[in-house]
């Protein structure tokens, strides 16, 4: 993406700046079990983390994936497949969550070669494929039932048939997560990452290869969005085919976008303003729909920066 | 399997692969001329359907009118849409044309739905054939539904009618000028803004009239056209992004090859285009007859 703001040198005050913003997140997830009940805010850990995920793709190498629901999908059906068949939870959901990165090595391969809006379309196409695989793959999947009654065992004396215990668990995952990305975002790589990504011409005449800056940025990607479908199926207690359908992948978009691209902090933001508006309009039994598409339209128009890009915005200028 | 049920499946191939090559020659041109990826290309082909339907709950209209009217209406949603909302985007990335679109599928579907729901009262709707073309024809080796041909027969008329105007006339000229440079196109005293608008409309409007044109067989529900578009995208890039030759053709065959291949390993209908597409990519990267991303 060109029109989005550069990663400049570290200054002393952005430092602060950061600092603040990461402080700011950290409490505010501390207690958000508090102040909104914790299968809503566990999704706003899932689906923050996928976000985050789609925007190291997407924010720092310029790639529009539309397919991401593939591994989000597949890994929340693995974690559900392994739990349903007596495995524990931290086998189920690092099985899921590596289920998701071997599943990225084909679909990177192939995809990575294209760019721009052919690979929006191979994604999509690729994450298609496994959608219905989830659909006539009854067995194991349970087609259009999805999995559902798996026990999630307790472990290390921790009770996870308690919603809150589920969610302090999820939010010592979306740190691991969170941290990851972070990291691989202010590392030689991550740098290396954007360079391909703002021009990819003089990366390869400086030595980059930007094939395989993509293929690891697109693995690193699919890997934490399989973590974050594991803990979307260990929060939850069920896994529907809706994991893999492609609204799903249109949703984390949206969701990146109106927190605001190469920001980390937006998509989880981001996140939990869709969640919170699309359980608000549920409840008042508004056209979800009707209502998600609109802020989809206004957001794409006039909003392209997202919450926390233009707060960024408006404080580097003063 | 015999001879005749895989003639039968053969037919029963081209008639989707009708609506895939409708629908990719449709996303082609607008590609091809305006570098709009257009999500909403499903929905619009549904509100094809949806009008169709609606004109003969509402004034009664048969379907040989509706036939004309609502691609014509859908059209001119498209011009609509194109003037106040795609054109802000122009100078971007694609990439936002495709998000924006998305959403505009989003909110049809359901804005279809809500309108079903409260005006027709129903969330499906069954939408029956003309007179005419109801009832079976004997092709002396196989019986086919007469409808079915129809639909087989008008797509290839529509699709060889493009081409042509697009390759081979005058207003093709205008069109491709228009979007390769329109600076020095102005210069001539063409309207270009005009022509984008234009030519998204008709691109448009193949999708309302292959809505139309789908409504007798699949009948009329909102999200009709959302499994349809993925296959077709899939269409697009194995027959490469933007390419009209190659759309219409890929469309014709992933139908053929989809329906042949469930009827000897049912499963795999759904999956085949998506795994054709792997393979083609494996091979050629920009599609079967698209040019290599460069050269675009």
């Amino acid at each position: 993406m060109t029109a989005l703001p550069r990663v400049a040198a570290r200054t002393d005050r952005e430092r602060t700046t950061r600092a603040a913003w990461l402080a700011g997140l950290g409490v505010l997830l501390l207690v958000l079990p508090k102040l909104i009940y914790p299968v809503l805010a566990l999704d706003i850990l899932a689906w923050g983390l996928f976000a985050v995920a789609f925007d190291l793709l997407f924010g720092f190498s310029g790639l529009l994936s539309f397919g991401h629901a593939a591994f989000w999908g597949s890994s929340a059906y693995v974690t559900a497949y392994l739990l349903a068949h007596g495995q524990s939870v931290p086998v189920a959901i690092l099985g899921g969550t590596l289920s998701a990165l071997l599943l990225a090595v084909p679909i990177a391969f192939l995809s990575v070669r294209s760019s721009g809006i052919y690979f929006s379309m191979i994604t999509l196409a690729f994450a298609q494929m496994v959608s219905f695989l989830a659909l006539q793959w009854t067995d194991v999947t349970g087609g259009e039932n999805g999995l559902q009654g798996f026990d999630r065992p307790a472990f290390l004396g921790l009770d996870f048939s308690n919603s809150t215990t589920r969610y302090y668990v999820c939010l010592a995952l979306f740190a691991l997560g969170f941290a990851v990305a972070w990291r691989t975002v202010r590392s030689p790589f991550g740098r290396a990452q954007q360079a391909v990504r703002d021009n990819e011409a003089r990366a390869q005449s400086i030595g980059y290869d930007p094939r395989r800056f993509k293929f690891t940025a697109f693995l690193i990607s699919a890997a934490l969005a399989g973590l974050a479908g594991s803990m979307y199926t260990f929060g939850h207690g069920v896994v529907s085919l809706e994991v893999v359908n492609w609204r799903t992948s249109g949703e984390v978009v949206m969701m990146t976008l109106l927190g605001g691209t190469t920001t980390l902090f937006g998509p989880v933001i981001g996140a939990g303003l869709v969640l919170l508006l699309r359980d608000q309009l549920t409840t008042a039994n508004l056209p979800v729909g009707i209502v998600t598409g609109v802020v989809f339209v206004l957001v794409v128009l006039f909003f392209r920066r997202g919450v926390v890009g233009t707060v960024q915005h408006w404080t580097r200028r003063k | 399997m015999n001879t005749q049920l895989l003639l039968i499946q053969v037919f029963n191939g081209l008639v989707n692969g009708a609506f895939y090559a409708l629908l990719s020659l449709g996303l082609a041109v607008i590609f091809g001329m305006l570098r709009i990826v257009n999500f909403a290309h499903g929905a619009l082909y549904m509100l094809g359907a949806f009008t169709a339907f609606a004109l003969g709950q509402a004034l009664g209209l048969g379907f040989w009118p509706s036939l004309v009217i609502a691609p014509v209406l859908v059209g001119l949603l498209g011009a609509v849409l194109e003037r106040t909302l795609l054109s802000r985007l122009y100078g971007l990335e694609p990439s936002y044309n495709l998000l924006l679109t998305f959403g505009l599928t989003l909110l049809t579907q359901d804005l279809v739905k809500q309108v079903m729901l409260s005006r027709f009262a129903v969330s499906s709707a069954p939408y029956t054939p003309p007179e005419a073309l109801s009832g079976v024809v004997n092709l002396g080796f196989v019986v086919f539904p007469k409808y079915r041909l129809f639909v087989i027969a008008l797509s290839l008329v529509i699709c060889v009618l493009t081409w042509f105007v697009i390759e081979k006339t005058r207003v093709g000229a205008v069109i491709r000028a228009s979007t390769e440079n329109p600076a020095v196109t102005r210069a001539f005293g063409i309207d270009v803004g005009r022509w984008v608008t234009g030519v998204f409309a008709v691109g448009v409007g193949l999708a309302g009239l292959a809505g139309v044109l789908a409504a007798p067989i699949y009948s009329v529900e909102p999200y009709m056209g959302a499994e349809l578009i993925i296959t077709t995208f899939a269409v697009v890039v194995i027959g490469g992004l933007g390419s009209i030759l190659g759309s219409v053709i890929t469309g014709f065959a992933v139908g053929v090859l989809a329906a042949v291949g469930a009827a000897i390993y049912p499963p795999i209908a759904n999956t085949l285009v998506f795994i054709l597409m792997a393979a083609v990519l494996l091979v050629r990267p920009s599609g079967l007859f698209g040019l290599p991303e460069g050269a675009r």
